[in-house]
């Protein structure tokens, strides 16, 4: 009893995150159709950028679960890590569509350019890569199949935060600081990691729990 | 308790001003105000523009086959980093800013130096509204209907010595009334500037209003600079200083980022800036499904490419 009660919480937490994740995008596609004015005078860049920091946005709180976990000694944040990754991965795709279909209206040459030329790109269309070839992988059945190759892939998710972040450091013209706090998020986020890593004589949980 | 004086009106009495304003378009319209007085406010413009009216005359020579943006979108994107860096903070910040009294030191190669009252150094000149397409090295374009005169008529009545060959344009620096100048994104103040037969151009623009309208703070209140054939960054907004030099001055944005700015800055398809591409802009007003458009060289305005002539434009970009 105790435990199905445990997991009805869960899932009750779980349906609550599902609906914040998706509240920015809700209200993106709201504004889109009824309120195109309060994207204001350029809405395509207005949601792209909005995409794009959405995606940054939910790709740290999802980094931002294991130290909670090494700081309040709970594990039950792990509960919450695909799910959240997987709405990271679903922004920042979106965030690339809307460049490629909309803006750019698959102007493949231009596209080609962009990825080739332009390092800022570059590096954030490898960032979209990792994401979807962890959402590909993100299956539980495919977890069983790649075995100890599993936790290598997803440790991916580590640099594709990084290419993030610098994709959008790089990608400002002059005023670097909102950039800069999410660089300086990432970079607390790895100390707690890191600052685990040497104290690890303490206790710790052997594995995430499995299923999500 | 107050009580109200004999002459006083009464609160029901006073005429709101939605109505006055409303029933002094309809007397101008009447008395064709469109022809000389006030620009009247097209059926374009969606919000309604504000500020004093300004007594300007279309110049149908400039501008007839662009369709302006809405004051709107014109007042509420701006790049003005001295109030923000989000192109909403100019006309949310720019309150601050106190555009009267204002005055203007002209210094340098010139013979008629000092400073003058903002009144002074415009009285002599007739405003006129020419339609401009603004380029913004960003990749997006507006088209905006100014109201000014022409720079080269101010440069001739300052009379530039024979060694004058550039003419810098300073704007305002004070971190009291600019708020983005307290923290230090670019070096203040903001200087831009033009070789002496760039700004001597017919094309090259003094602009004092839009809309037919005083500039709005955020547009570059009380006088600023319009080049419509170089990037958006070359025309100085917020003007409280021109000098005449014999040397290029250094300006703002070519010396924060030499290899992604330089002092030309005109408009080219051709050379793309280092992290993006120049081939095509986004015209603002065009909404969420609008294409891109193609980027014309030099902004459309073809006819001031003789001043580059024998300039390789993709070195001197």
């Amino acid at each position: 009893m105790v435990l199905s009660r445990a997991v009805q919480r869960r899932a009750l937490i779980k349906a609550i995150v599902h609906l914040a994740a998706a509240a920015p995008l809700a209200l993106m596609v709201s504004r889109t159709l009824w309120h195109p004015e309060s994207l204001g005078a350029n809405p395509i860049a207005t949601l792209i950028d909005n995409l794009g920091l959405w995606a940054l946005r939910l790709l740290l709180v999802t980094l931002a679960l294991t130290p909670l976990r090494i700081l309040t000694r709970s594990s039950a944040w792990l509960f919450y890590r695909r799910l959240l990754g997987l709405w990271a991965a679903l922004y920042a795709l979106l965030h690339l569509l809307m460049y490629v279909l909309v803006d750019q209206r698959v102007d493949l040459r231009v596209l080609l350019e962009d990825v080739i030329k332009r390092p800022w790109i570059t590096v954030g269309f490898a960032a979209i890569l990792i994401l979807l070839a962890l959402t590909v992988t993100s299956t539980e059945a495919m977890r069983r199949r790649l075995r100890k190759n599993w936790q290598r892939l997803h440790n991916g998710v580590y640099v594709a935060a990084i290419l993030g972040v610098w994709h959008y450091l790089w990608q400002v013209k002059k005023d670097l600081r909102p950039p800069l706090v999410y660089a300086v998020i990432l970079v607390l986020l790895f100390a707690i990691r890191l600052w685990r890593r040497r104290f690890k004589a303490t206790s710790a949980p052997a594995t995430a729990p499995g299923k999500t | 308790m107050r009580y109200r004086r004999a002459d006083e009106p009464k609160g029901s009495e006073i005429t709101p001003e939605s109505v006055w304003t409303a029933r002094r378009s309809v007397v101008k319209s009447l008395l064709g105000a469109g022809a000389i007085g006030a620009v009247a406010t097209p059926g374009w413009a969606a919000g309604s523009p504000t500020g004093r009216i300004l007594e300007a005359k279309h110049n149908p020579a400039y501008g007839a086959e662009d369709t302006p943006n809405t004051w709107d979108d014109v007042t509420t994107y701006n790049n003005f980093y001295e109030f923000g860096t989000d192109k909403s903070d100019p006309a949310r910040n720019a309150g601050s800013l106190r555009p009267a009294p204002w005055s203007v030191t002209i210094a340098g190669e010139v013979q008629q130096r000092g400073t003058f009252a903002l009144e002074d150094l415009l009285k002599p000149h007739p405003l006129e509204e020419r339609i401009y397409r603004l380029r913004c090295v960003e990749a997006w374009s507006m088209v905006i209907p100014w109201v000014g005169f022409p720079l080269a008529d101010l440069i001739k009545r300052l009379q530039p010595t024979s060694k004058a060959k550039f003419v810098a344009f300073t704007t305002l620096k004070d971190p009291v009334q600019m708020p983005g100048q307290r923290g230090g994104v670019l070096d203040w103040p903001y200087v831009e500037g033009l070789r002496m037969d760039e700004a001597m151009h017919p094309l090259a623009f003094m602009a004092v209003g839009l809309y037919g309208r005083v500039l709005p703070n955020q547009s570059g209140a009380p006088l600023r600079l319009v080049v419509p054939w170089k990037y958006g960054f070359k025309s100085a907004k917020s003007i409280v200083r021109i000098d005449f030099l014999e040397r290029p001055p250094t300006t703002t944005w070519a010396a924060s980022n030499p290899r992604e700015y330089g002092f030309f800055a005109n408009v080219n398809p051709a050379v793309d800036h280092p992290r993006w591409s120049q081939k095509t802009e986004r015209r603002i007003g065009g909404g969420v499904f609008a294409p891109r458009i193609q980027t014309r060289p030099f902004n459309g305005y073809t006819e001031v490419a003789s001043l580059y002539s024998g300039l390789d434009l993709s070195r001197w970009f």
